[in-house]
């Protein structure tokens, strides 16, 4: 079962790294919006300092959105998907497979670029810790939360926005702990709370987001 | 082994085909026949589980396939319009990949060897997306060489395929019959298999 797991991850490694345009774009989007709140707010260090954390997260969740709606769309066309649902094992193992790769390859990216875009908001370095270590816990959630979006949206056309509308409602409990995290830190309040919960809802995520996605394909490939 | 009852099935609101009967024993072959849209793809489609049917059952060994689920794919080849390759990956990785995924773990060796069979030689690195249409059809094809599946259903196999690879085609269908393998396939064109009864079944 766990062969069929790496096999999937290595296999979208391998396409993700060869066509590596789609990745950048997902950075690239990232870095700009981020960065163009210091433009548009203007040069006020406590203002920027107060807001970075939920800018960087805000950021992150909306370029999440963007690399989504080629999880399974490309697989979907080329007949790939059918064959990976009449594998001998089951659906969501390799569902979880492609979830992680995703991640790996759209969400890893952004927790380690997000500690440099928050030294331009002259963030403090507990404050990027805590930062970190919120997004390394809340960017799998949207991956997961996103395939769900994915599988349901699959061949359908404006998928793309669709997809958005019904995503992002449901990443708003990452949103509030995550950036509840840097809250606490600033405010030297304990973030342990805000953290395990993140981590809760990893967790819940990570036992029933493949199912309820491997459900969703099925619908779509009928 | 595959017995189907009474099989029936809608897409939208066009009644395709209802009241469908067949069993497929081993070392036989079957061929759908019918008109474009008479349903064939969907039957074929329905046996391989995508669509519920309507009404009627689907029985491999005994057991209805959405009880067997993974035990029935375990014995089952598909191979749709679409050839389920990546344009990225090489025709060797496309062909370890797919093997992968149906539970076959495939040495590099031998996919070379059923590459070449299938007439690669020579083109088994280059990426799928600079090989012509027949040539990705091969690469989809392999996969028939490396596959231990009971009963395979092609749709349309021979689509953008040379004279010298459909004989390819029927050769290996040959063979898998005489291992007591099953084929059930939709095609437009003419296929012999040498001493083999073909059946067939007309959707109208």
């Amino acid at each position: 079962m766990f062969d069929l797991l790496v096999l999937v991850i290595r296999r979208d490694l391998v396409l993700a790294m060869r066509r590596r345009a789609d990745v950048l774009t997902t950075l690239i989007f990232f870095v700009m919006v981020v960065s163009l709140f210091p433009l548009g707010v203007g040069p006020e260090m406590d203002m920027l300092r107060k807001m970075a954390a939920g800018v960087l997260w805000v950021a992150a969740l909306l370029s999440s959105m963007l690399s989504l709606g080629r999880l399974f769309s490309a697989d979907y066309l080329d007949g790939t998907l059918e064959q990976m649902m009449l594998a001998p094992q089951s659906l969501s193992m390799l569902v979880l497979g492609k979830m992680t790769a995703h991640w790996m390859v759209s969400g890893l990216p952004l927790v380690m670029l997000a500690p440099v875009l928050g030294l331009q908001f002259d963030m403090p370095v507990r404050e990027l810790g805590v930062l970190v270590a919120g997004l390394l816990l809340g960017t799998p959630i949207l991956s997961m939360l996103g395939a769900i979006g994915a599988a349901l949206t699959l061949g359908l056309r404006g998928g793309g926005v669709l997809l958005s509308l019904l995503v992002l409602p449901l990443c708003i409990p990452v949103l509030i702990f995550g950036t509840g995290a840097v809250e606490a830190v600033s405010s030297g309040l304990p973030i342990a709370s805000h953290l395990s919960l993140l981590g809760a809802l990893l967790v819940l995520s990570l036992v029933f987001t493949p199912w309820v996605t491997a459900q969703a394909l099925r619908i779509s490939m009928e | 082994m595959l017995e189907v009852s009474n099989l029936a099935c809608t897409r939208g609101d066009h009644r395709l085909f209802s009241g469908l009967n067949f069993t497929l024993n081993p070392g036989q072959i079957m061929q759908v026949q019918g008109a474009n849209g008479s349903g064939k793809t969907s039957l074929l489609r329905t046996l391989c589980g995508f669509i519920a049917p309507d009404e009627g059952d689907i029985v491999w060994r005994g057991e209805h396939i959405r009880e067997l689920d993974e035990d029935y794919y375990a014995e089952l080849l598909y191979l749709g319009h679409l050839n389920a390759i990546k344009d990225e990956l090489s025709a060797l990785e496309n062909l370890r990949v797919s093997a992968g995924l149906s539970g076959v773990e495939l040495e590099e060796k031998d996919a070379m060897i059923a590459l070449r069979r299938m007439g690669l030689r020579g083109r088994e690195l280059l990426p799928t997306k600079v090989l012509s249409q027949g040539q990705r059809r091969r690469v989809a094809l392999a996969r028939l060489l490396v596959s231990d599946a009971r009963l395979w259903i092609l749709d349309e196999p021979l689509t953008a395929l040379d004279v010298g690879a459909v004989a390819l085609v029927q050769e290996l269908i040959a063979e898998h019959l005489a291992r007591q393998g099953m084929v059930i396939f939709t095609t437009h064109q003419p296929l012999q298999v040498a001493g083999m009864e073909m059946r067939s079944l007309l959707l109208s």
